[in-house]
């Protein structure tokens, strides 16, 4: 009997062997997936498989990328979203999808029990499948976290760099974190778009929050520091820690043509200085 | 030819750059800008670059050497308006113009060049 017709007409009796199997080998995950929602899963991956499995008469030849299966990879990106969210590991998500092995070999061994040779030839077509079926999913997962975490980059990026006048001709922006190419990259745009938009004269970066200080980093700065100076803007770098010192001067960075200031405040008092403000007091 | 305009008013000479140079126009802008230093015993360039989308390395030793020529002829140059993008491409090509004056616009390098004081980003 062909694979097809045997997953139509046993299609119950498969799911429920499945459902078991999943109780079984503990991938029911009963915490974060309901059985209902399980069971409909299953169902559904079930049938995509038995419509593919019959349209693409994949009894002789198999190729995932056939557009046959394509209601089966929708129905596994379905799955593999809906279960990512509710946070089942891949891991089990794998397993989930090749629990139904066992089920479909039983029914076969039943059914084909005189022709070893095709049942054979069925069991390597179902592994071929199911194992095609798993990959799907564990790619259709990494392409989800994959778009979590660009989503996550891409709003870090619009909070990351912000440029504030703080005075008439005085902008700042102050740096957290770590900082790597594309923020510094970043910032550079939003400092020299922010000099232009603002008239600012002076520029102050903000260092205080700088977890470590690299040869790259410092790199990025005096880059900044140079492009701020060809707007027409003078750059000043404060929050210079006495750590942050000697890890510039051991890393033998040499910071030509830059203000240097230990704090936010002396930054200010000298672009005030440079700018000719005079502050009451 | 549409070379750009240059005008002198009060001690400045002032040339706002039009369109992107090619390399002919940015010599024959030279030579006009020294003539013009020199025939009006000029204190001051002004150089506005701000509707230059491009500035490639030949232009940017362009504005080298005349900020020096001026500076012969007892005249500072000061190089105003550059864009951002501008600022960043020099910057990632490794020129810094480091003897050039610059401001945020020609508004403001004519206050410093009649006033005399020093531009705030002049490299020390």
């Amino acid at each position: 009997m062909a694979l097809a017709t045997i997953i139509q007409n046993e299609f119950d009796q498969i799911l429920a062997n499945w459902m078991r199997d999943q109780g079984r080998e503990g991938v029911r995950r009963t915490d974060v997936v309901s059985a209902r929602e399980s069971e409909a899963q299953s169902r559904e991956l079930l049938q995509a498989l038995a419509r593919a499995l019959r349209d693409t008469r994949s009894d002789d030849t198999f190729d995932f990328s056939n557009p046959g299966w394509d209601p089966v990879r929708e129905a596994l990106e379905h799955i593999s979203q809906t279960r990512t969210e509710s946070g089942v590991s891949p891991t089990e998500m794998a397993w989930f999808i090749a629990s139904i092995k066992q089920s479909i070999f039983t029914i076969l061994s039943q059914r084909n029990a005189d022709d070893p040779k095709l049942l054979i030839d069925q069991v390597w077509m179902v592994t071929k499948i199911v194992d095609q079926m798993a990959l799907h999913a564990i790619s259709a997962y990494v392409d989800q976290r994959e778009a979590i975490i660009e989503r996550q980059q891409s709003e870090m990026t619009e909070v990351s760099a912000p440029v504030v006048k703080i005075w008439d001709r005085i902008v700042t922006v102050p740096l957290l974190g770590t900082v790597d190419s594309f923020r510094a990259q970043t910032v550079m745009e939003n400092l020299l778009q922010a000099i232009v938009e603002r008239e600012a004269e002076v520029a102050i970066i903000d260092i205080t929050g700088v977890s470590t200080v690299d040869t790259m980093v410092a790199q990025h700065l005096l880059k900044t520091a140079a492009a701020v100076r060809l707007m027409g803007a003078e750059c000043v770098i404060s929050g210079i820690s006495p750590k942050i010192a000697q890890t510039i001067v051991h890393l033998g960075v040499d910071l030509p043509n830059v203000v240097t200031r230990g704090d936010l405040q002396s930054g200010l008092s000298y672009a005030f200085e440079r700018l000719g403000v005079k502050i009451g007091g | 030819m549409g070379a750009s305009p240059v005008i002198t008013i009060t001690g400045c000479v002032i040339v706002a750059i039009r369109d992107n140079l090619d390399d002919r126009s940015v010599m024959m802008l030279q030579d006009q800008l020294v003539e013009e230093v020199a025939r009006t015993k000029a204190k001051g360039v002004i150089i506005d670059i701000s509707s230059l989308e491009i500035v490639d390395t030949f232009v940017g030793r362009m504005l080298g050497a005349m900020a020096e020529m001026a500076g012969m002829l007892n005249a500072r140059t000061i190089v105003v308006g550059m864009r951002p993008a501008v600022a960043m491409t020099l910057v990632e090509l490794g020129m810094t113009l480091a003897g050039v004056e610059t401001a945020l616009n020609a508004d403001k390098a004519m206050g410093l060049i009649l006033s005399g004081r020093a531009s705030t980003s002049r490299a020390r």
